[in-house]
């Protein structure tokens, strides 16, 4: 009569010393990555305990007077990621539709390196082409949007008069308009690699059953390609919304800083998160500090939110394997 | 060529090869049709020939008479928009609707692709074209900025402190996140379980840290905390706290991508787990396990505001990045066109430029190397696998004819699959 027994398998001491260093590596990382949220919080304590809920109402930023809240900044920095994306996805959306159905085999490879690359290329050289390019290119439009579409409140500018001719465009300067379109630039490339990436993925078998149903290239795009794409598609726009909300450099050297809330989007001054950490980490006081990390952990917040939402998103779709970063 | 199916009866009887355009022209039966296979037709480069040359007119008249628009941008944006309605409408003469949606989403999708690719080749081009000025000064690469003041000419200073900074700072964060990065990834890979998946889990969580985040936190524990000033090595941890989740996750993928029948095979010889991880795992994906590596490196060479919070900004040259402040390309490219002298612009340009080149090595370095699918070899490694093929059959064969040498010997000493203890 069989007995039933236990199963056990003996991995022997070498294959114990692996699992014992791979553990450790792995706790080792994990202990680096809770070191840091946990450190971030435990640094904020002190200023969002003493600025309670008014830290996520109040505009100014004068941390010393126990004046200061992430309202205006927050505000900034989801309008600056919002304007990017707006950006972003169409030219991300085509560029990768381009590059997977209708470029030609032989230049295929070389723009899919080239966009690749792009997304590797430093935020600083974006912030460069912006400040000293861009910025003149796109006052005359920015100037155009206030004058004919002004009467829509986030696109109007307060306090100049469109209609007069000799009006300074200073005023169009510096705004969340321009520096969301460069961290939109900036941004693109990183959504249409992941795009593409699904795009191509989408199967050869629906592709040809859609042709021979009599659909067109676009009509085959249409009802193949795209939903199939989606949870990339969305994936994507979300990783790349986070990389635009992190996003320093390029900001910080586009936007003159203001803390009020600044709905206008072309009308200059505008504030983010990040670009104010960078201007106010080498004058802050302990305390100030503590406010900075605060509006630090609040910004990652933001960002963890938004990338497991894509995740989820990502996950729940058939190609969602494909959306890594 | 082959003669066409309506080539009529006469030219068969010639029994010799007649090229049809010589022939007079065969009257076409009923119903056939010699067809084109080529997708484009004439008329559709009319259209759009047209559609684009009617659009620009109509724009130019627009601007100088009617439209309250200026600028190029306005030009070009309203040119854009009469376009695709001229070409729609040009379309719809000939053609049914879902034809005409295909043109219209065919050119709407070329063009802003293009427009992607243009732009972002133009930001790269802008700085190339803009530090010509400083980059063909050899002295731009052997000064540092000690000597040359803001009104200095280019002729003076140059950014070698950053490109030491930049390559000492990469090479610490390289030593500390690619045995840690890589580590955790196997770990992901070969003893998963519940802890594994919490471990990636939070590493996907911190791939969301804002990178000024990291610079804020290596600056409020290392430099503030510890009291240590502001250094290269803070700069290096703070580079590394950013590219760990980046180059764990990239790694990951990739050995995600490594067959699973491999590992099965591999055990199913009596392999121990980490000989399988060692000599089955790691070599399929070393390829890419390489360029996740370079394209981590990349993104943190090309990262100012953990370098902006934790480095510090100097002139002069620091060789040691353990003590004293010690500035990096980005972050020198960032301080030089906060200047409003032109000659420092140029220099930020230059340095910017140098930055793009650094990026575009590596890059072109992750695609020599890599961007093969796990267990694609190169020419070299074929060859080499070819040679120990036929080592080992040659050893058989010696084996096989002698049969009393094959009992003295021993089991070869190459062999990576020996059974566990």
């Amino acid at each position: 009569m069989d007995s039933s027994r236990a199963l056990y398998a003996d991995p022997g001491l070498p294959d114990r010393i692996f699992r014992g260093v791979a553990r450790g590596g792995g706790g080792l990382v994990l202990a680096v990555m809770l070191l840091v949220g946990g450190f971030l919080l435990y640094r904020a304590w002190p200023a969002i305990d003493r600025a309670r809920w008014s830290f996520l109402t109040t505009e100014a930023w004068e941390p010393d007077a126990g004046n200061f809240g992430i309202a205006a900044v927050m505000v900034g920095t989801i309008l600056i990621a919002l304007v990017a994306i707006v950006v972003a996805v169409p030219l991300a959306l085509c560029g990768a539709l381009y590059i997977s159905e209708y470029a030609r085999p032989g230049i295929r490879a070389t723009l899919i390196s080239v966009v690749d690359l792009m997304a590797a290329v430093p935020s600083v050289v974006y912030g460069l082409w912006g400040l000293f390019f861009f910025e003149g290119a796109i006052l005359p439009t920015a100037r155009w949007i206030a004058t004919y579409l002004g009467w829509f409140p986030p696109l109007g500018v307060v306090g100049v008069d469109p209609t007069d001719p000799l009006s300074t465009e200073t005023v169009y300067t510096s705004s969340t308009f321009i520096a969301g379109i460069v961290v939109g630039f900036m941004v693109a490339p990183i959504i249409c690699s992941v795009m593409r990436e699904v795009f191509s993925q989408a199967p050869a078998g629906e592709r040809e059953g859609a042709y021979a149903l009599g659909a067109t290239r676009w009509g085959m795009i249409r009802t193949v390609v795209l939903p199939f794409g989606k949870g990339g598609m969305i994936g994507g726009t979300m990783l790349g919304l986070g990389r635009a909300l992190g996003e320093t450099i390029a900001v910080y050297l586009i936007i003159s800083p203001v803390f009020v809330i600044q709905w206008h989007v072309i009308q200059s001054g505008t504030s983010s998160v990040s670009s104010l950490i960078a201007l106010r980490y080498g004058e802050a006081s302990p305390f100030g500090m503590s406010a900075l990390m605060a509006a630090g952990l609040a910004l990652f917040v933001v960002t963890l939110i938004v990338n497991f939402a894509a995740s989820s998103i990502a996950a729940r779709s058939r190609s969602g394997a494909a959306s890594d970063a | 060529m082959t003669l066409a199916p309506e080539t009529p009866p006469s030219v068969k009887e010639e029994r010799r090869t007649v090229l049809p355009a010589s022939l007079p022209r065969p009257v076409e039966p009923a119903g056939e049709r010699r067809r084109s296979l080529t997708l484009t037709r004439a008329t559709d480069t009319y259209a759009l020939v047209g559609s684009a040359g009617g659009a620009i007119g109509l724009t130019a008249l627009l601007f100088v008479w009617l439209l309250p628009f200026n600028g190029v941008v306005g030009f070009v944006l309203s040119a854009y928009v009469l376009f695709l309605a001229l070409y729609a409408l040009v379309v719809s003469f000939d053609e049914d609707g879902p034809t005409v949606r295909d043109r219209i989403a065919g050119v709407v999708v070329r063009s802003l692709g293009l427009v992607m690719v243009a732009a972002l080749a133009y930001v790269v081009v802008f700085t190339l074209w803009e530090g010509r000025r400083a980059l063909p000064h050899l002295n731009f690469f052997t000064q540092d900025m000690t000597l040359a003041g803001p009104l200095d000419p280019l002729s003076a200073g140059g950014i070698l402190h950053a490109i030491v900074g930049t390559l000492e700072q990469i090479t610490i964060a390289l030593v500390l996140t690619v045995p840690a990065g890589l580590v955790c990834a196997v770990f992901l890979n070969e003893v998963p379980g519940r802890y594994a998946r919490f471990v990636r889990t939070i590493v996907e969580a911190m791939t969301a840290l804002p990178s000024i985040v990291a610079g804020l936190f290596i600056y409020a524990t290392v430099i503030l905390s510890l009291g240590t000033g502001k250094s290269g090595l803070a700069a290096a941890l703070a580079l590394s706290v950013m590219m760990l989740p980046i180059i764990i996750r990239a790694s990951d993928v990739v050995i995600r991508l490594v067959p699973g029948t491999l590992r099965e095979a591999s055990y199913a010889l009596g392999t121990s787990r980490w000989r399988t991880a060692w000599h089955v795992v790691l070599p399929t994906a070393r390829s890419g396990l390489t360029t996740s590596v370079i394209l981590g490196t990349a993104r943190g060479v090309g990262e100012t505001s953990p370098v902006l919070l934790t480095a510090g900004f100097t002139a002069e040259m620091e060789a040691n990045p353990f003590e004293g402040a010690q500035v990096s390309l980005p972050l020198a490219a960032f301080e030089f066109v906060k200047s409003p002298e032109p000659a420092m612009i140029a220099r930020g340009f230059g340095t910017a430029a140098t930055l793009m080149a650094l990026v575009l090595l590596l890059f072109v370095l992750a695609r020599v190397i890599g961007g093969r699918a796990p267990g694609q070899l190169t020419r070299r490694q074929t060859h080499r696998r070819v040679l120990a093929s036929r080592r080992d059959a040659e050893r058989f064969a010696a084996r096989a004819a002698s049969p009393t040498a094959a009992r003295a010997q021993t089991v070869p000493s190459d062999t990576s699959f020996r059974s566990s203890p």
